[in-house]
């Protein structure tokens, strides 16, 4: 599987806060199909990782490459939106969804940096823009119905348990195209149903949609089950990479999460 | 209910002690005598009591219909439910647009010039909406592109003698212009430290206005400025604004169509998606700068349209009509109407301009009335006079 070329690659990135590195000389790879987790005790830098990736940070060292339609473009400095449309899609640890709009809108919002029209299509409201707007309604809705969500297609998303939130999060994520999906910790605060239901959902967005998944996730269960690759990190260094397997058995990995007498 | 009687009493008792000074004592310095109006303590006390009374109904009214829509039973007002049911609404409408063009042959000029500043409000209202209510960037300096509309009428007529017809977009193409200049500097701002940029703004015009002597005539500002003519025909005084009126019934009703379909929109989606949170919105691809850029272009643009006109039908404009109480005024019109809604906005932009005109029996209270309505409307109706809802969409999966 590896054989192929990454559709992520990061080359030794580092992000410092003044003299706090937080994610320090961190290489990671992520291939076609595949489904990786990044774990860590709480702090490790998980989630500012994300956010050098997907622009929201510029990393102050090191690289992050994306690969779509076989172009590999380097995404370092790039405005979040840029990173969206080069096929990176994230999800966020605390909800973020746009609560004062529809289930449906929420996920139309995903489907702008796919779709063009602007100000004159708006006002005259042209055949294309028509158009457009059709295939939008109709992609968001095809997408809602996948993750088991359009009987609230048209419920404000503030409404929505909590569980529904989070599942909105991934498919407005979805809704803009992505190759490669980054989940922050997808699992947190749901119970043991919804996680199940979660990993059906990832595992089914891999196989039919054919897009990799980068996720954060404390759930060790769902963590070992799904994913292809782990990768575990602490204090901004990256402490080890291997199967799940390789990972559970690992005496370092499990002194950092567990404790000296443990190991 | 016995407890709320106790609590209102404490109020009236603390009432009493805190005006007593104020309504009870006078001291009359001529003959130097104290004078106990002890009749006013008691009139406080009552005053006081029935207010608290009341206003814990009210509170606790609105606590229990919070708990009923918590509960999924809510039941909107029947005020709403005639406006979302098109079955109502639609005669309802078509009512008040025919009032709306019959309005000058059975009212007065007094009432149709009257009118005629309701609707530019109405569409500064609108205008101010698509940037507040919709892209949720709270705006201060509103006034300011009025007044770039207005004086961009009055300075090229007065110089290149430019007609009312060709002002009329430059106007809001200058506005749109102005937008963009003040949306560079506040990209990164939002909430209160955009709201003290955009204040600024908006006195930085009003000062430019007010000084630059050779730019603008300063303080005594430009008179004559003609009413705009029909096709070259120059009409009388009573002509004109009746001409100026189906004008601004015409532009209104445009400003209307065209912020209705941008919020049902892809643009729209983006303003609204950046109202309700930066980052998730940026996530999603949307480009901010261009989004943010646009709303305050498109929102400045009918402030420049109400500009020329409001220049067109005063004939004189000086910038005294530009200050920061406008601006306020054309805020509270879309917070109060609620914040991106059309019918909200066009209720309450009638209601703050006609209300104070036609109840000029109160003017010394007019402000008293104002920021009280302000605080009850606060407390007890925070969406809005008409709450905005989000349009549902008709998918039918069978129809694949």
């Amino acid at each position: 599987m590896n054989k192929k070329e990454p559709i992520l690659d990061v080359k030794n990135i580092s992000m410092h806060f003044g003299g706090l590195k937080a994610v320090d000389k961190l290489s990671l790879q992520v291939y076609p199909d595949e489904i990786v987790a990044l774990i860590g005790p709480n702090g490790a830098g998980k989630t500012t990782f994300f956010n050098c990736i997907t622009g929201i940070y510029e990393p102050t060292l090191g690289d992050v490459f994306v690969l779509r339609d076989g172009k590999k473009r380097r995404l370092n400095g790039l405005k979040p939106n840029k990173v969206t449309e080069l096929g990176l899609a994230r999800t966020f640890q605390n909800i973020r969804i746009f609560s004062n709009m529809t289930v449906l809108e929420n996920v139309m919002v995903g489907r702008h940096c796919r779709t063009k029209s602007w100000v004159i299509g708006a006002i005259l409201r042209d055949k294309k823009t028509r158009q457009e707007e059709i295939e939008t309604i109709e992609y968001s809705y095809n997408l809602l119905e996948k993750l088991d969500l359009h009987k609230f297609a048209n419920e404000m998303a503030k409404n929505l348990p909590y569980g529904a939130q989070k599942k909105l999060e991934i498919a407005r994520a979805l809704a803009t195209d992505p190759v490669l999906l980054l989940l922050d910790e997808p699992a947190a605060g749901l119970n043991p149903q919804e996680t199940s239901e979660l990993k059906d959902i990832i595992n089914k967005i891999k196989e039919e949609e054919k897009i990799s998944i980068l996720l954060i996730e404390h759930d060790m269960k769902l963590v070992m089950n799904i994913s292809d690759r782990v990768y575990v990190m602490e204090s901004g260094r990256l402490l080890a990479q291997g199967t799940p397997r390789e990972i559970s058995q690992n005496p370092e990995v499990i002194k950092a999460y567990l404790g000296e007498e443990h190991a | 209910m016995f407890e709320e009687i106790k609590k209102s009493l404490k109020v009236s008792i603390w009432f009493m002690f805190l005006t007593f000074p104020i309504m009870v004592i006078k001291v009359n310095l001529t003959d130097k005598v104290i004078i106990w109006r002890w009749k006013n303590l008691i009139l406080v006390g009552i005053g006081s009591f029935f207010l608290s009374f009341i206003w814990r109904y009210l509170l606790e009214r609105k606590a229990k219909k919070a708990k009923k829509e918590e509960m999924g039973i809510g039941q909107t007002s029947i005020f709403l439910k005639i406006f979302n049911n098109p079955k109502y609404a639609k005669p309802l409408y078509i009512i008040f647009l025919l009032f709306i063009l019959a309005f000058p042959f059975i009212f007065s000029m007094y009432q149709t010039n009257i009118m005629i500043s309701a609707l530019i409000y109405v569409m500064l209202g609108l205008g101010l909406n698509i940037v507040v209510g919709l892209a949720g960037l709270l705006d201060l300096g509103y006034v300011a592109f009025y007044a770039v509309g207005a004086y961009s009428y009055a300075l090229l007529n007065y110089h290149f003698h430019i007609n009312f017809w060709l002002a009329l977009p430059i106007g809001g193409l200058l506005a749109a212009i102005f937008g963009i200049v003040l949306g560079f500097p506040v990209l990164r701002l939002r909430g209160d430290y955009l709201a003290i940029v955009t204040l600024g703004f908006g006195e930085i015009i009003r000062l430019i206005l007010e000084n630059w002597d050779e730019f603008s005539f300063g303080p005594s500002g430009i008179s004559n400025i003609p009413r705009p003519s029909l096709f070259g025909i120059n009409l009388g005084v009573k002509e004109s604004t009746i001409f100026i009126y189906y004008l601004i019934v015409f532009m209104s009703i445009i400003t209307i169509f065209v912020v209705n379909r941008l919020q049902n929109s892809r643009l729209g989606r983006a303003w609204i998606a950046l109202r309700e949170d930066e980052i998730a919105c940026q996530a999603m691809g949307i480009d901010k700068t261009k989004t943010k850029l646009t709303a305050f272009a498109l929102g400045a643009t009918w402030a420049g349209f109400g500009g020329v006109i409001f220049a067109a039908k005063t004939t004189f404009i000086n910038p005294a009509s530009f200050t920061f109480l406008e601006s306020a005024i054309i805020l509270s019109i879309v917070v109060l109407g609620g914040m991106g809604s059309i019918q909200g906005v066009i209720l309450a932009a009638l209601i703050m301009i006609l209300l104070p005109e036609y109840l000029r029996a109160f003017s010394d209270y007019r402000m008293l009335i104002f920021g009280a309505s302000m605080v009850l409307m606060m407390v007890f109706r925070p969406e809005g006079l008409i709450p905005s809802s989000r349009r549902k969409y008709e998918y039918d999966p069978t129809k694949r």
